[in-house]
């Protein structure tokens, strides 16, 4: 039994963990989630995997508008051009996977930071419009870019494959999604305990003090625009193999605003909280689809409406946690945990 | 020696003049207090020092290189850490964090070996929390090193602020009314660790206070602004005697008589 926290060395005082334990939880909870697959159904892989790619780019887009404090409309702009171009390097240049999902994410961090230019000048709500206005721009380019993108027939993508390896079954997506999504929370785990992802922290925070502490706030500004958008471009060249044909209408505007439900209702401003707004977020149409077929029978109607229910329940939720719950489901599970860490000698 | 001197200078905000002809010299090692009536000019000036300001006329010329056209984190490379009136510490993040961004100009991980937490990301994070380690020893703040800035109380903020400036290893501190707002006590404390800075670790100090008391104690040399012009400049006792300082303070003598 735990009685408090006896840390020894600096270092050991700077781990994510902050207990064997809680690192003994950790490997049986990856242990756990790499055996899925097993015992599993296909059509519930399917949403864990969907799930994992929700994983990848609700932290990207938490590392722009939680931590660095830029809101961003853009994200379903940025997941387009990451699938789009990963695409397009499979198909036209017929590029392995390893290559097209890390060129992806650099293509679309490039447009990120160009996007993110105006962000030294905009702020808040006019920053909003602008990657608004970036959203459709880019939209359109899909559309008209037909040599590029296939335009609105869309691009079809051939499965991922290793050698003779092809991932194209769920199971097999399911690992090369999951490893990289477990890297990229670790990545992003460790960037918010070293400098950069605390210089972001601290634009956030207070720009004027951040810029007085020798934060260069142009550079790091870009620099989290650009991080963020790998990510995202990363879980869209993932989701393109995940579902294998993409056209413009795969990444309406709606995708932007649900990433923007995960990270509030996850928590803004951190990791946790964007893993827990994605399977959040992912798993709610699927409830309610699964609550709604069993209510089927007495209430028949209540299937026929379950689309725009979807959006209500969502819209409801959303305002649930800004009333009751502002810091997200991270804090509530943080608050969770800090009353029962020392039970029961609390005192 | 001179660290930093100050030569006519003048800041407009469009038809109202914030401070005009204002020249005085800090030397290495002092402690310097900027006093002066509400609105006198004060905080413009320590910003135009700091860089959040640059004066349309005049020079800021600090160890012997002119600042006057640098932009604050070019400043802070140079050795100039500030607070500020109202506080501004990064209101989310811990304490130990706070201070870790004082460290961002010492700091050499990037981003990929920074996301990787490698060996020497690893060794670099944990020298530089030493560092902070040692100042918050310093400012006696290790009971709050773990808690989140925005939930602390105002005296511990305002010393949270100062240890900020020091994770910069200033060798010049800009310090805007860092006793506002404190009793008794917490002023009595915070003149001894603006002592302990300037002695223990050389630190030149600029500061605005209002406190006289304190200002009269401590200082080497103190410099008066009224409406923008500097009025009087010296000692605190020169300063203490000084008839327009007296006009500005305790009004005309003459009119006083009427």
């Amino acid at each position: 039994m735990r009685c408090g926290d006896f840390k020894t060395s600096y270092s050991a005082d700077m781990t994510i963990f902050e207990s064997n334990s809680a690192r003994v939880m950790l490997g049986l909870f990856l242990c756990l989630l790499f055996s899925l697959p097993l015992y599993t159904p296909g059509y519930l892989l399917d949403i864990v995997n969907r799930i994992g790619i929700a994983v990848i780019g609700a932290i990207g887009l938490n590392i722009l508008t939680g931590f660095t404090g830029q809101i961003s409309l853009g994200n379903a702009a940025f997941m387009a051009i990451g699938a789009f171009s990963s695409g397009y390097f499979g198909t036209k240049f017929g590029m392995p996977f390893y290559l097209c999902i890390p060129l992806a994410g650099l293509t679309t961090a490039f447009f990120g930071m160009f996007v993110g230019i105006p962000s030294l000048r905009i702020k808040g709500l006019y920053l909003a419009m602008a990657t608004l206005a970036a959203h459709f721009i880019v939209e359109f380019l899909i559309v008209k870019w037909e040599s590029v993108t296939g335009g609105v027939a869309g691009l079809s993508i051939p499965a991922p494959k290793l050698g003779s390896f092809a991932f194209d079954t769920d199971v097999r997506l399911f690992f090369l999604i999951f490893v990289i999504t477990v890297m990229a929370v670790l990545f992003a785990k460790n960037l918010f305990r070293t400098k950069v992802g605390k210089a972001f922290v601290a634009i956030r925070d207070q720009a004027i003090s951040a810029e007085v502490m020798g934060v260069n706030i142009l550079k790091y500004k870009l620099l989290s625009f650009g991080i963020s958008s790998f990510y995202v471009g990363v879980a869209g060249a993932l989701m393109a193999y995940q579902a294998k044909i993409i056209s413009p209408e795969t990444f309406p505007v709606t995708v932007a605003i649900d990433y923007l439900g995960m990270i509030i209702i996850g928590g803004l401003g951190s990791i946790l909280g964007s893993i827990y707004g994605a399977v959040f977020i992912t798993l709610l149409p699927e409830l309610l689809r699964l609550s709604t077929s069993a209510l089927a029978g007495s209430f028949p109607l209540l299937v026929a409406k379950l689309a725009a229910m979807k959006e209500l329940i969502f819209g409801l939720i959303v305002v649930i946690f800004i009333l009751f719950e502002p810091a997200g489901m991270a804090s509530r599970w943080h608050s969770i945990k800090s009353y029962w860490k020392l039970y029961p000698f609390s005192h | 020696m001179v660290q930093l001197s100050c030569s006519d200078i003048q800041l407009n905000f469009g038809g109202v003049r914030a401070l005009s002809g204002v020249s005085f010299e800090v030397m290495r090692g002092e402690i310097f207090a900027i006093i002066g009536p509400n609105g006198a000019g004060k905080s413009s000036m320590l910003n135009c020092i700091s860089g959040l300001y640059h004066p349309q006329q005049g020079k800021v010329i600090y160890e012997d290189q002119d600042v006057t056209r640098l932009p604050p984190f070019e400043r802070t490379k140079l050795g100039m850490a500030r607070s500020f009136q109202n506080i501004a510490l990064f209101k989310g993040m811990s304490v130990i964090d706070n201070l870790m961004i004082g460290r961002h100009l010492h700091q050499h991980s990037g981003l990929i070996s920074g996301g990787l937490y490698y060996g020497p990301a690893q060794a670099e994070e944990t020298k530089h929390r030493e560092y902070c380690e040692e100042i918050i020893e310093f400012l006696e703040i290790q009971s709050i090193r773990k808690s989140i800035v925005g939930t602390l109380a105002y005296g511990f903020q305002k010393r949270v602020e100062l240890a900020r400036a020091l994770a910069l290893e200033p060798k010049l501190l800009l310090l805007d009314e860092p006793m506002a707002g404190m009793n008794l006590e917490e002023t009595e404390d915070m003149v001894r660790f603006i002592l302990d800075t300037n002695e223990a670790r050389g630190i030149t100090i600029i500061m605005i206070e209002h406190d006289m008391g304190v200002v009269m104690d401590i200082s080497n040399s103190v410099c008066v602004l009224d409406f923008g012009k500097k009025i009087a400049g010296g000692t605190p006792e020169q300063v203490q005697q000084d008839p327009n300082v007296i006009k500005a303070y305790l009004g005309d003598e003459d009119l006083e008589g009427l």
